[in-house]
């Protein structure tokens, strides 16, 4: 296209949207509204997707192994415990290894257990990691089912709320998204439309003296584009300010301080881009939805 | 030059305006369409410049065939042929000069070529005082010698005129009527449907009669032939 072309199609492009006034005004107020649910939305999932990815890289099963086991017996179970599918690692941690543990996590309060040194209650214990953690639950069933196993114990619960909470949330989100895009898509087409039948007169000339059927598409193209990029605007605002503040009251809070959310630098940007690009598709799409039907060049 | 062979059209709606027409017209003709109303004068026009699509039969304009005619190549067979109307069709939000200039930017010519070819035709047509006008300002006439210079001023091998004098009083009719000879002997191929007995007869030009969709008579220095 050549420049004085595209600076024309522009042109048109801009006073289409200011003539249409109101229409306008909607057709930005639910592309704005849209974008920052979906924003919203995204920086949710994608945040909740993480924290999920760092609980189950936490997530080990505790083999604990019967009393009466001889130390024979330990080294059958490890070995078939290692012969379970999907085993990433497989760690032996003694009774005395354990209670270390267990006075170190208790700090000051520990110091009385140190007592119980010379008589350990504790088991020994095969620290098992899944290679993936969905599959943490079936193969803790499984080591349940070997010899001289006494108890399984491993977050069960934990990961399948969080799996759960995530699809749920994933569903209904989807759903409200997607609900709220056609309206979008629905209102902008509604005002290209208006549009064109206001210039049919024109319209009817251009095609009278030879306009390509291109060159009259393209005002209505670029009012669409502009609508969904107009529209874009507060929400991408609302991304950058937003998730800045989120995450330094995260970073300076002390209750939430085990919580890690996605850097702003690089995620608030890519959302920013993503969800610009979703208006500048609203819009598009809007406005060939009614080229297609109104304009027949 | 235009070829018609065996043209017929039919509308959605079952009526057939145009029953087998075979017609030829050279480059540099002035053609009247003359014809009872509703006899298929209008859509004999619009076959032309691919406004309706034939039925049947062959259209050969400027040597293009109309029936292979592929939809995104019919602009480029509109900027040979300029079309004016009874209704002028001017826009009225813009000047005079702005609606002559309009078609050509819509075709992307260049704007350094527009200016200069712009009040040529508007002299051509004698509304050069008239440029900064909007139509609503124009008299009858003038807004129609405004729409020829817009329909010329691509300089198009062919010009049809759908009853251009149509709601015009017979003085201005002749003032049009010079401009379309004007245009005319430059070469340009001027068709103009007409219902204006004193305009044919008094020019001397070939006339096609079309009746009932047929060529009922095709006279070169031909009569209007209708009692009006
Ligand atoms: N778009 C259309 N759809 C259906 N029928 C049409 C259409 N245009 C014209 N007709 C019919 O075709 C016939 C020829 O119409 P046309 O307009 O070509 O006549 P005309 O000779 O130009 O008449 P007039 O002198 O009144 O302008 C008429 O019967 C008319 O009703
Ligand atoms: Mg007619």
């Amino acid at each position: 296209m050549k420049f004085n072309t595209l600076l024309r199609h522009l042109r048109a492009g801009f006073r289409n949207i200011i003539r249409n006034g109101w229409m306008t005004v909607a057709s930005i107020g639910a592309v704005t509204t849209t974008l920052i649910l979906v924003a919203a939305f995204l920086a949710l999932m994608l945040n909740l997707n993480e924290m999920a990815k760092n609980i189950e890289d936490d997530v080990q099963i505790n083999t604990l192994i019967e009393l009466t086991a001889t130390d024979e017996d330990v080294k059958t179970l490890g070995d078939e415990i290692n012969a379970i599918d999907g085993i990433e690692k497989v760690t032996f941690s003694s009774k005395d290894d354990e209670l270390k543990k267990l006075i170190d996590s208790m700090g000051d309060e520990g110091e009385a257990w140190q007592l119980m040194e010379q008589d350990n209650p504790l088991n020994h214990v095969f620290i098992v990691e899944a290679e993936n953690p969905q599959d943490t639950e079936q193969i803790a069933k499984q080591i349940e089912t070997l010899n001289h196993v006494e108890k399984v114990v491993y977050g069960q619960g934990v990961i399948d709320q969080l799996f759960k909470f995530n699809n749920y949330a994933r569903v209904i989100g989807l759903i409200l998204i997607f609900a709220l895009v056609f309206t979008a898509i629905f209102l902008i087409s509604n005002t290209i439309k208006i549009t064109i039948i206001a210039r049919s007169e024109e319209i009817g000339i251009m095609k009278l003296v030879g306009a390509t059927n291109w060159f009259i598409r393209w005002p209505f193209l670029i009012e669409g584009l502009l609508l969904g990029v107009f529209g874009s605007i507060l929400p991408v605002a609302v991304i950058l300010a937003g998730y800045n503040y989120l995450e330094s009251s995260i970073m300076n809070s002390i209750s939430f301080s085990f919580v890690e959310i996605l850097p702003f630098h690089p995620f608030a940007w890519q959302l920013s881009a993503l969800v610009l690009s979703i208006g500048a598709l609203i819009g598009v799409w809007g406005s060939v939805m009614s080229i297609r039907k109104f304009l027949k060049v | 030059m235009i070829v018609m062979k065996d043209v017929y059209k039919t509308y959605p709606n079952g009526v057939t305006a145009i029953n087998g027409i075979s017609v030829n017209i050279d480059q540099g003709e002035f053609v009247y369409i003359v014809g009872p109303s509703g006899a298929g004068k209008s859509t004999f026009i619009k076959l032309m410049y691919r406004e309706e699509k034939p039925t049947k039969g062959t259209i050969i304009v400027n040597n293009k065939n109309l029936s292979e005619l592929k939809e995104k190549e019919i602009p480029y067979l509109r900027r040979d042929i300029g079309v004016v109307f009874q209704d002028f069709k001017l826009l009225p939000k813009l000047t005079v000069y702005e609606n002559v200039a309009f078609a050509l930017e819509v075709i992307e010519e260049p704007p350094r070529n527009i200016r200069k070819r712009v009040m040529e035709v508007l002299d051509i047509v004698g509304l050069k005082n008239k440029a900064r006008s909007a139509p609503s300002e124009l008299s009858g006439g003038e807004q129609q010698r405004a729409a020829i210079a817009r329909a010329i001023v691509n300089r198009p091998k062919i010009l049809i005129a759908d009853e251009p004098t149509g709601n015009l009083d017979p003085e201005t009719s002749m003032v049009i009527m010079d401009t379309l000879e004007t245009i005319n002997s430059s070469g340009t191929t001027i068709l103009m449907a007409t219902h204006s007995k004193s305009i044919v007869n008094a020019m001397k030009k070939r006339v096609i009669a079309i009746e009932n969709g047929i060529i009922a008579r095709d006279e070169q220095r031909g009569e209007y032939g209708y009692e009006v």
